[in-house]
């Protein structure tokens, strides 16, 4: 319960903080939002005198920071994030197609990653020293090493041009996912298997797991009724960090396969100065982040032998 | 590990097998833009692409204008009633007849918007029995050619919410809209009740890829059949590609350098000349680009009467522009760079990466420049900053892309450009006699000549000073048959491309 209010508290405090953080950096920007928002609607191609001064005419924009602060916090109390500057569409309904389509990318990659990194990592941490361990380190620094909009293209030319099992780029249909995720999931469990590699290496130095063993147990026992547990605690917690990593993540893998989300959806806001969908994205993805880490709390606390009663 | 690795590969091939790919019914179009809203203003070109939408006026490669929605036009002796007949039968993908009324409702919403519209001197729009009838203050010869633009699409009365912004797509194209998830795709279908013949293919869908390279890599693995725009680069890679073609069409569209003549390093015509000769544009041109040779005027041949052929063209001279800036009182100081009376000849290049060429040209113009002593910064910014920089007087140096057929007549950019300045040309320069022998081909009334006097004017004068001409280049799937590139950047041709079994 403590776990909850806390966090119900840090959400809030979140959502202020980002909520004031986007406004003054937005109105920090160089240049004039109105010709930016006008180039943001309309393209280089029309973008001139007349554009910026009709977009400008129509939001009303200027005047003093003070009000403008004031009724942006009001809104957001509300939890009214408006209309996007530049598509006039209410920014919550893009918000929901945008974020909707990163979570699905980002809980595959997750999966996908939580499949191939860790049961490595076991086995690795399992036989410390060994052939199989110290390989498992190189590949994982290299694959950590990589960057991930390098991986995408790699897959792209490996899975989509030459072996033509994939589509390049694309959206809506279940196979979209696997190479975007694929491209996500492989940074992510270098470092999973690295995590649950010392994990069960320090469980299994441990004298408990060697009793487990003494009393009969077989090796497969221990490993599922006294390893497997100790193991998660770390790797969960550190699953509550990678959201950070892969958020970055998915915002360049995003632009390198077309994919509708909201880290593309970020980017092109900023570029556009289109305030409310900075705001409202911004604010979603701390509150994500809160969540996240919430749900990883209690997980945590669930989990550990050592928190059980 | 061979055994988990295996299992892995296995567990990738099973995945692709469950979804498998399907007999292919529908042409897929990937291409560079986004997808706003169905607002015609920003939105409507790729709509109007994608045969979803039309205008009253057509427009064939060679730039005449072809029956649309409107089946003839005539103006009036002094050029100032417009009449355009519209084409019977009609109907909207609502399935609501297309009346005159309609028609007068859709352009008027339109020209409230800023556009090309927006500029023309109209005072009314009515509708007649089978006709609308536009009454101008001034004449315009080129108005048809103005309908012909995205933004004069006519949509259906029910398509516009009650501020004028639409709120669906309801368009009268070969294509009915299906599905539309900006800001990436949407979904067409063909419209049975079209009044033209019926696309041969049934199914079309558009996808914004912004990257150049994830689009060739589409191209490459059949994930697009018809691919918009692609880099350098991608054009000689792919052309060599069995599963693709690649086309490429010469377009009205330069690469130039804008330059602020009321600027003191540049308010003589020596010395943008200076300038001028300091740039290598055939060097530029074939390691930037990829093109075989840069532009020596400013307007393309692809613009017909605009491009002089007998023109003395512009050329590459470092010496040359080394000498034409020591007569200017130029003299080069300790770093190489030109001063005089202790100003540097320093300024700022402002440019922007929507285009990912433009960045590259910068910065090998940073070099050519410093070859002749003139110091270079390269901003590369935001593109609203090139005009923005224009109205406040403050931009030094553009470097930019200029779409001279936003309207399939050349006059509509001519006019806002160079007579006498616009946000996307001349800056601080001003010549009587462009701005009249516009006007006066605006009114109808210009010959071949005078448009050949203004190319002159503008080559000897350099308010901007010409890079290079574009080429328009898209990917086409190996058996995609009717493809054609249409060069005022209106129409994929959709329609016409027939899929091969």
């Amino acid at each position: 319960m403590n776990i909850v209010i806390s966090r119900l508290a840090q959400a809030v405090t979140v959502a202020l903080l980002v909520g004031a953080a986007t406004f003054a950096m937005m109105r920090s920007l160089p240049g004039d939002a109105a010709w930016r928002i006008a180039a943001g609607r309309y393209g280089y191609d029309n973008v001139d005198a007349a554009a910026a001064e009709a977009v400008r005419a129509e939001l009303g924009l200027g005047g003093h920071w003070f009000p403008a602060f004031l009724s942006w916090m009001g809104d957001l109390l509300r939890l009214d994030f408006g209309r996007s500057l530049v598509s006039g569409q209410p920014v919550i309904d893009e918000i929901a197609h945008q974020l909707g389509a990163s979570l699905w990318l980002a809980l595959a990659a997750v999966g996908l990653s939580l499949v191939i990194g860790p049961p490595l990592g076991i086995l690795a941490g399992l036989r410390p020293g060994s052939l199989f361990d110290r390989a498992l380190l190189v590949i994982s620094a290299a694959f950590k090493a990589v960057p991930q909009f390098l991986m995408a293209l790699i897959l792209i030319l490996v899975l989509s041009v030459q072996m033509g099992w994939l589509p390049a780029a694309g959206y809506g249909q279940p196979r979209h996912f696997i190479l975007p995720a694929l491209a996500l999931a492989l940074g992510l469990a270098a470092v999973n298997a690295r995590i649950a590699r010392d994990a069960m290496a320090s469980v299994a130095a441990q004298p408990f797991y060697a009793f487990a063993e003494w009393k009969g147990l077989s090796r497969a026992q221990v490993l599922w009724r006294h390893g497997l547990r100790n193991v998660s605690v770390p790797l969960l917690t550190y699953l509550g960090l990678q959201f950070v990593l892969l958020v970055e993540g998915v915002v360049v893998i995003e632009s390198n396969v077309g994919w509708p989300g909201i880290g593309h959806a970020l980017v092109h806001a900023v570029f556009a100065r289109d305030v409310p969908m900075v705001q409202g994205t911004a604010l979603m993805l701390g509150l994500g982040f809160v969540l996240v880490n919430a749900l990883i709390d209690l997980l945590a606390a669930r989990i550990d032998p050592r928190g059980a009663r | 590990m061979p055994l988990s690795q295996n299992v892995f590969a296995a567990a990738l091939v099973g995945l692709c097998l469950a979804f498998p790919a399907v007999a292919q019914t529908r042409i897929d179009v990937a291409a560079p833009f986004e997808i706003q809203s169905p607002e015609p203003s920003t939105t409507g070109h790729i709509f109007l692409r994608m045969g979803i939408v039309e205008t009253l006026v057509d427009a064939d490669p060679e730039g005449r204008l072809l029956p649309a929605l409107a089946t003839e036009w005539s103006a009036s002796e002094d050029g100032l009633t417009w009449r355009f007949t519209l084409r019977d039968g009609v109907m909207f993908h609502d399935d609501t007849p297309m009346t005159p009324d309609a028609v007068v409702n859709a352009l008027e919403i339109a020209r409230a918007k800023p556009g090309p519209l927006a500029g023309l001197p109209i005072a009314a729009i009515t509708s007649e029995e089978g006709a609308i009838v536009i009454t101008l203050t001034e004449p315009r010869a080129a108005l048809p050619a103005f309908l012909a633009e995205a933004r004069g699409q006519i949509l259906a009365p029910a398509a516009y919410g009650v501020d004028g912004q639409a709120v669906a797509v309801i368009g009268t194209g070969p294509y009915r809209l299906t599905e539309l998830a900006p800001p990436l795709s949407l979904r067409a279908t063909a419209f049975e009740g079209y009044w033209g013949d019926a696309p041969h293919a049934a199914d079309v869908s558009y996808t914004a890829v912004s990257r150049a390279e994830t689009r060739a890599l589409m191209a490459e693995s059949g994930d697009a059949d018809f691919v918009f725009n692609l880099d350098p680069a991608t054009v000689t890679r792919l052309s060599r590609s069995d599963a693709v073609s690649v086309h490429s069409v010469a377009i009205p569209r330069a690469l130039l350098l804008k330059v602020n003549a009321a600027h003191p390093l540049l308010d003589s015509a020596e010395a943008r000349r200076a300038l001028s000769l300091a740039i290598d544009r055939a060097g530029l041109a074939q390691a930037v680009l990829r093109y075989p040779e840069g532009a020596d005027q400013l307007f393309p041949p692809a613009m017909g009467d605009w491009h002089d052929a007998t023109l003395p063209p512009l050329s590459y001279d470092p010496e040359a522009a080394r000498a034409l800036l020591g007569e200017l009182g130029w003299t080069p100081g300790a770093d190489g760079i030109l001063t005089r009376d202790g100003a540097r000849f320093a300024l700022t290049l402002t440019t922007y990466p929507d285009r990912p060429e433009l960045p590259l040209v910068a910065a090998v113009l940073e070099q050519q420049f410093r070859e002749v002593g003139v110091d270079l910064t390269i901003n590369s910014t935001n593109s609203s900053e090139i005009p923005a920089g224009h109205q406040a007087g403050t931009l030094e140096l553009g470097l930019l892309a200029r779409n001279f057929a936003l309207v399939p007549d050349p006059i509509g950019t001519i006019l806002s450009d160079y007579a006498p300045v616009g946000d996307w040309g001349a800056m601080g320069w001003e010549n009587a006699e462009i701005v009249a022998l516009a006007q006066a081909l605006a009114r109808g009334e210009g010959s071949t000549e005078d448009r050949a006097r203004i190319t002159a004017i503008l080559q000897a004068e350099l308010p901007v000073i010409p890079i290079a001409w574009y080429q328009q280049t898209l990917a086409a799937r190996a058996g995609l048959d009717g493809v054609v590139i249409d060069p005022w950047e209106r129409s994929f041709g959709l329609p016409g491309l027939r899929l091969a079994p």
